[in-house]
């Protein structure tokens, strides 16, 4: 048997080339990039399959949703928050159901470690009825990946994988089995179960109802639901999912007597295996990455008569923040070692930062100086690189919410007297979910300035290409209707800064909608080329 | 079971220092589990990976508190960052050479004070001796050499996988980071 060193993010991306992938789509985010990076490269320039970043989430899902419906094997991947953006493909695409098997990859991000939130995406899954795994090791990560494409298919529905990210971003051997080819036949998806009329709508959704109880008996016999007995005279259980159980089989061989165990790794969750544990325990300790999901449901509202349960709606395990294999230790009562001390030592953080000679320094350095004077003014930014400038010595922005918010807000904000209302957002943020939200300020003609920053890439997340980048940029801003005479391109250079603070004061100063487009490579792909 | 934390600044080869050990383990029939940081932290912010290495099983891609036999460092502070992991017999092998990008960098020779205090503590010239091997930029092996007798792999195994690591920059590149290996290996040698 073959083994390969891979990443928990290429784990699941070989595992859908060895079931037959057609396409994939994605949009970049940590951490769940490496998945179409690693994609993009056996894909032998699409030879292979179809591999390729996306202008966002939605669109990526609604191509994959494409292949589907052509009876294709299918894959989208992206980080956590990304699937809000997706959303509506992605509930809508339970009820037309799939046809070539459809696989959805979420990589959620609990512990913030370059996110805005922590949301826990298995609640999304719940939320569209559709069956979702959670792997706990780089080997399952492979397994359930080729599982779920033929689960989709066999109950011809999305199927869910949710990663987090010290799975996503983490290295082991994996053991690969033999690949499967593609599907052969174009075999198109039935039109009215796609086309959702009111009135076909209520039938899938009914069909969707009632294959909830396959997807319930499937979870029961899963083989990666793993039940295991207690010890004798030990009362206590366990329940463990993803990477959380991986976690408690860290320590667990060091406690004295073995509780009951249930790992669970998928949704929905297996009732009757878990029945079985409550019913021999007198308390059960569940612990998961991310919200306290499987928690609630054992909870409910009236709890369990007469059984204990800990995890981190009591405080036992903390709400917020990733789980430790030391936090595991010591809810279970095991010594933890402690580590060397720094006694009185201080240790500076070393937080991220804009590397020197960026260019959205230079454009902070001008778009300050250039705001000088105003004091209802108010700087609405957005997600990408850039973001680090609201950190010293800029302090240059005031907000950063999701991807494309920055123009929204900024006229949302401009419609409440703020003056000057500036947004600044990102090259790619733009083409993901900033045009929308310009189209909407040119049909009001709002007073604003909107600055983008073009440096050619998704630079954020590791030089991905932009979708809003250069002349084509400059052409959709005129497309949308933005006055040519105000769309102003500047170069930001440290020579040029004189100039670009006049620029941008004219802007600010002239009572309409104005675009300012940044213009200069980031540093970091200079040297690629 | 040996616990590893590799640490240094986003940009100083983290990661190929943990590809070398992760492949020269597989090629020793050791299990390997090994967590890293991509995204964020990786602008000149503070990086760190996690490498388990075990006959057995490993589950937790995260080595647990006070349970790291070695921290092995491509800058000084950083190396600090992290003791809190190492169990008190630990070994800590460290670049001398600090890499500074914020303001409030403490006296160097208080960093080494703090990193003496560790009883198998060795820090190393990486800076230098990585010029003398012809790049600046090969900090990181000198480093690794430097950790070589330490860790349960075959110095062969090693050197067996920078030059798969760096083969497609071609012969000259596999030198320099073969010689900065040499060079850290023989520092550490000599400082035993
Ligand atoms: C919905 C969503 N998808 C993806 C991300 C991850 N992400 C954060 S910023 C960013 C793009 C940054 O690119 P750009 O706007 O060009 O700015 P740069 O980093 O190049 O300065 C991405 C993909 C996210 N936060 N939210
Ligand atoms: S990666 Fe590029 S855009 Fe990001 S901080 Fe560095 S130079 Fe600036």
């Amino acid at each position: 048997m073959e083994k390969v060193v891979l990443l928990g993010d290429e784990a699941v991306a070989l595992g859908a080339i060895h079931s037959g992938l057609t396409a994939a789509y994605s949009y970049p985010g940590t951490p769940a990039s490496e998945i179409m990076e690693f994609l993009i490269r056996q894909s032998a320039g699409g030879k292979n399959f179809v591999a390729k970043w996306c202008v966002n989430e939605k669109v990526a899902t609604e191509e994959a949703l494409g292949v589907s419906f052509a009876g294709q094997r299918a894959m989208v991947s992206f980080k956590h928050v990304g699937l809000n953006v997706a959303a509506d493909p992605f509930i809508n695409a339970a009820i037309t159901g799939a046809n070539g098997g459809l696989v959805v990859v979420t990589a959620d991000d609990p512990g913030f470690h370059s996110s805005q939130n922590e949301q826990d995406n298995r609640f999304y899954a719940d939320f569209a009825r559709v069956l979702c795994f959670e792997p706990s090791s780089h080997q399952e990560a492979y397994d359930q990946t080729r599982e779920a494409f033929d689960l989709s298919e066999k109950f011809g529905l999305p199927v869910m994988i949710r990663l987090v990210t010290r799975l996503a971003h983490s290295r082991a051997p994996v053991v690969v089995r033999e690949a499967r080819g593609k599907n052969q036949d174009f075999k198109y998806g039935y039109g009215p179960d796609w086309t959702l009329l009111p009135a076909n709508a209520r039938r899938r959704y009914q069909d969707l109802l009632r294959r909830q109880k396959d997807l319930q008996a499937y979870a029961e016999e899963c083989r990666f639901n793993e039940f295991s007995a207690a010890d004798q005279g030990q009362r206590l259980g366990v329940v463990a999912s993803g990477l959380a159980a991986s976690y408690f089989r860290e320590v667990a061989n060091r406690l004295e007597a073995k509780p009951a165990f249930l790992k669970i790794s998928t949704y929905p969750f297996p009732q009757k295996k878990l029945l079985e544990l409550i019913d021999r325990v007198d308390e059960i300790l569940v612990i998961e990455e991310g919200y306290p999901f499987i928690e609630r449901f054992i909870r409910g509202v009236a709890g369990l008569p007469g059984k204990v349960i800990r995890g981190k709606m009591d405080g036992t395990l903390p709400a917020s923040g990733e789980l430790r294999p030391e936090i595991v230790a010591r809810v279970l009562g095991l010594p933890v070692r402690n580590g060397v001390s720094l006694g009185d030592f201080k240790l500076p953080a070393r937080p991220p930062q804009l590397c020197p000679g960026c260019p959205h320094s230079d454009t902070f350095k001008a778009l300050n100086e250039a705001l000088q004077g105003y004091e209802r003014g108010n700087v609405f930014s957005d997600i990408g690189c850039y973001t680090l400038g609201a950190l010293p010595p800029y302090r240059a922005i005031q907000s950063c919410v999701c991807m494309g918010a920055s123009i929204s807000m900024a006229k949302g904000g401009a419609e409440a007297g703020v003056y000057p209302s500036v947004a600044v957002i990102g090259d790619s943020t733009f083409a993901h979910s900033g045009i929308t939200p310009l189209l909407d300020a040119v049909y009001s003609q709002t007073d604003m300035t909107v600055v983008i920053l073009d440096n050619s890439t998704v630079a954020m997340t590791g030089a991905q290409p932009s979708f809003g980048t250069g002349e084509p940029l400059d052409k959709m801003l005129v497309g949308l209707g933005v006055s040519p005479e105000h769309i102003r391109v500047i170069i930001p250079l440290p020579r040029n800064h004189q100039l670009n603070v006049g620029i941008i004061k004219e802007e600010l100063a002239y009572h309409g909608l104005s675009v300012i487009i940044a213009r200069r490579e980031c540093i970091q792909i200079l040297g690629n080329k | 079971m040996y616990n590893i934390i590799i640490s240094g600044v986003g940009g100083q080869g983290i990661l190929s220092i943990a590809f070398v050990i992760d492949q020269a383990a597989l090629a020793e029939g050791l299990y390997f589990l090994q967590s890293e940081v991509h995204g964020m932290s990786q602008r000149g912010g503070a990086v760190e990976s996690h490498l388990r290495l075990s006959e057995t099983e490993i589950f937790s891609p995260l080595i647990p508190q006070g349970e790291a036999d070695l921290i092995l460092s491509v800058e000084p502070l950083e190396a600090l960052r992290y003791f809190s992991f190492l169990k008190p017999e630990g070994t800590v092998i460290s670049s001398r050479t600090p890499y500074v990008n914020i303001h409030d960098y403490p006296p160097l020779e208080e960093v080494f004070k703090e990193i003496k205090k560790v009883r198998e503590s060795w820090l190393i010239e990486a800076g230098q001796l990585a010029k003398q091997a012809g790049s600046l930029r090969a900090e990181n092996m000198v480093v690794l050499g430097a950790a070589s007798r330490y860790l349960p792999l075959q110095e062969d195994n090693l050197k067996k996988f920078i030059r798969v690591l760096f083969q497609s920059n071609g012969e000259k590149v596999v030198e320099t980071n073969l010689k900065a290996f040499d060079l850290g290996r023989q520092a550490a040698e000599s400082q035993a």
